[in-house]
């Protein structure tokens, strides 16, 4: 193993909390306001790690490990994701299955814990959780095909070595099908606008937050620390797929961090600029997804 | 061919979107898009072959399908007084599921198809058919006639991208019939629809199959 695979993993567990802090300050940009120090996230893991966890009664060790297993599904699901040239610290054929996997094994924990709660307001979050993510996930999944298909690679480390010009030119409507369809899942899958809202502040209109709102103390930066390494993921897949390539493998690897951080200006765009869409009309956009990856696959067969 | 395939693209994705939209408004102005995309087809796909009678046949076109349809149907609605589809017989999450089966089919089918070697683009085929799909389940799935005028226009295009597409040498007469039978198809319908309207005091065909006289 070459200890330069390390360095992917190490971006990802350094640098991933700063992602919020751009959204929220490209939010804060677009709002006229001064905005919360870029390095908040640090703070407030740093904070909620020094306190205790209180738990109810009525919690079963289900809750307890919830946010556990969420975060060493996410740190998993980080070793298998590359970074510019450099490839992740694990990979063998067919490790974006394993990637999905894991994403929905840190789901359906979250889900648990939140069930395992017997609050209403998480039940119904849950519900919606499960309900949204069932459409998301083939969305994620058919993009991954295509993605094997169009590259020829079942691999993530090789599939998203940067690509040339050449290859855009080659395959443009199809990758950039892919790359719409993808920036939808991970804005769906990060519970950001315009699917849910990480800002409200009323139990019946989140989906995400209605699920942790009994974690804290350590539990809660574990579930914050994972959401953070989660959005990395998805924007190392953004990033992966359009960055092209340069002769220089530091010079990528520099690339793609400031192209992370590029992503996470978008979606502070985005979350600006849009409205949050209204729990009804949501099913018609992540299947809007899902079958723009369809046509992306379905295009790239010939 | 990078902008052909461009335009087929697009052709595909302004034909999900008429499947998921109920907006009539909307579905109006997207099939005016497609006309107009559609209308730059010939010339791109005979790029190097350009002569008077592609530019004449995409300004016509363009002309009929991007203006003149669009603002009889906007024309259609206004008497009408209809905003959008009420309750149609098929979903509009099920109809994009069923239009991306649908266009999984047509690549299936013009995989066994035998193609001409000068075909513009090898996606020429199934996105014209996916177009004639998508246009027939329009017009079996909505309930309001303007959505199936607008089916009818999708089917057409579809034919039309085929055409363009595969045969690089149709006499100038024959598309200009054609586009002038489109014309005159949408001409009499939207009168219909004004028609119909005036008297039954809606549009909604499902309920003329009640019709005593």
């Amino acid at each position: 193993m070459n200890a330069l695979a390390f360095i992917p993993l190490l971006l990802a567990l350094v640098l991933s909390p700063l992602l919020f802090g751009v959204i929220n300050r490209t939010k804060a940009l677009f709002a006229g306001r001064r905005g919360q120090p870029l390095l908040q996230t640090y703070f407030d893991l740093w904070k909620l790690l020094q306190k205790g966890a209180v738990y109810s009664r009525t919690t079963t060790w289900i809750f307890r490990a919830g946010p556990m297993v969420g975060l060493a599904a996410a740190l998993t699901a980080a070793m298998l994701v590359p970074l510019g040239n450099f490839p992740a610290l694990i990979a063998f054929p067919a490790d974006f299955l394993l990637f999905a996997g894991l994403l929905g094994l840190m789901r359906f924990f979250t889900v648990v814990a939140a069930l395992d709660t017997g609050s209403s307001f998480e039940g119904m979050g849950a519900s919606r959780e499960v309900f949204f993510s069932a459409l998301t996930e083939p969305a994620l999944l058919v993009i991954l095909a295509t993605l094997a298909q169009q590259t020829g690679q079942l691999s993530l480390s090789t599939m998203l070595e940067p690509v040339s010009v050449a290859h855009w030119q080659h395959a443009g409507p199809v990758v950039a099908l892919v790359v719409v369809a993808l920036m939808i899942v991970l804005l769906a899958e990060n519970a950001r606008i315009p699917v849910d809202d990480p800002n409200t502040h009323l139990e019946l209109t989140m989906i995400h937050e209605v699920m942790v709102l009994d974690h804290g103390g350590p539990d809660l930066a574990f579930v914050l620390y994972s959401a953070g390494l989660k959005l990395w993921l998805f924007a190392a897949l953004v990033v992966g797929i359009v960055l092209p390539a340069t002769a220089n493998a530091w010079l990528n690897l520099l690339l793609a961090t400031g192209g992370m951080f590029v992503v996470a200006v978008l979606v502070g765009v985005i979350e600006s600029i849009m409205a949050r869409l209204r729990l009804v009309v949501l099913p018609q956009l992540l299947v809007g997804a899902g079958a723009l990856a369809a046509v992306a696959f379905l295009l790239g067969l010939i | 061919m990078l902008t052909t395939n461009f335009i087929l693209v697009l052709v595909v994705l302004t034909n999900l979107k008429l499947l998921g939209s109920s907006r009539l408004g909307a579905s109006i102005r997207v099939v005016a898009a497609q006309g107009v995309v559609l209308g730059f087809l010939p010339i791109l796909a005979h790029w190097h072959e350009l002569s008077l009678h592609f530019a004449l046949l995409a300004a016509g076109t363009i002309a009929i399908k991007g203006i003149v349809f669009p603002w009889f149907l906007f024309r259609a609605v206004r008497e009408a007084e209809v905003i959008r589809e009420i309750e149609p017989y098929v979903g509009y999450v099920a109809s994009l599921v069923l239009g991306v089966l649908a266009l999984g089919v047509s690549f299936w089918m013009c995989m066994r198809l035998p193609m001409p070697e000068n075909i513009a683009s090898p996606w020429l085929a199934p996105v014209a058919l996916f177009s004639i799909f998508a246009g027939l389940f329009l017009i079996v799935s909505r309930k309001r006639a303007v959505n199936q005028v607008l089916g009818f226009l999708v089917l057409e295009n579809g034919i039309y991208t085929f055409g363009v597409g595969v045969a690089a040498r149709t006499p100038l007469l024959v598309e200009v019939g054609v586009l002038l039978d489109v014309f005159v198809a949408v001409f009499v319908m939207g009168i219909t629809i004004f028609h119909i309207n005036r008297e039954f005091d809606h549009i909604d065909v499902d309920r003329l199959s009640a019709l005593k006289d």
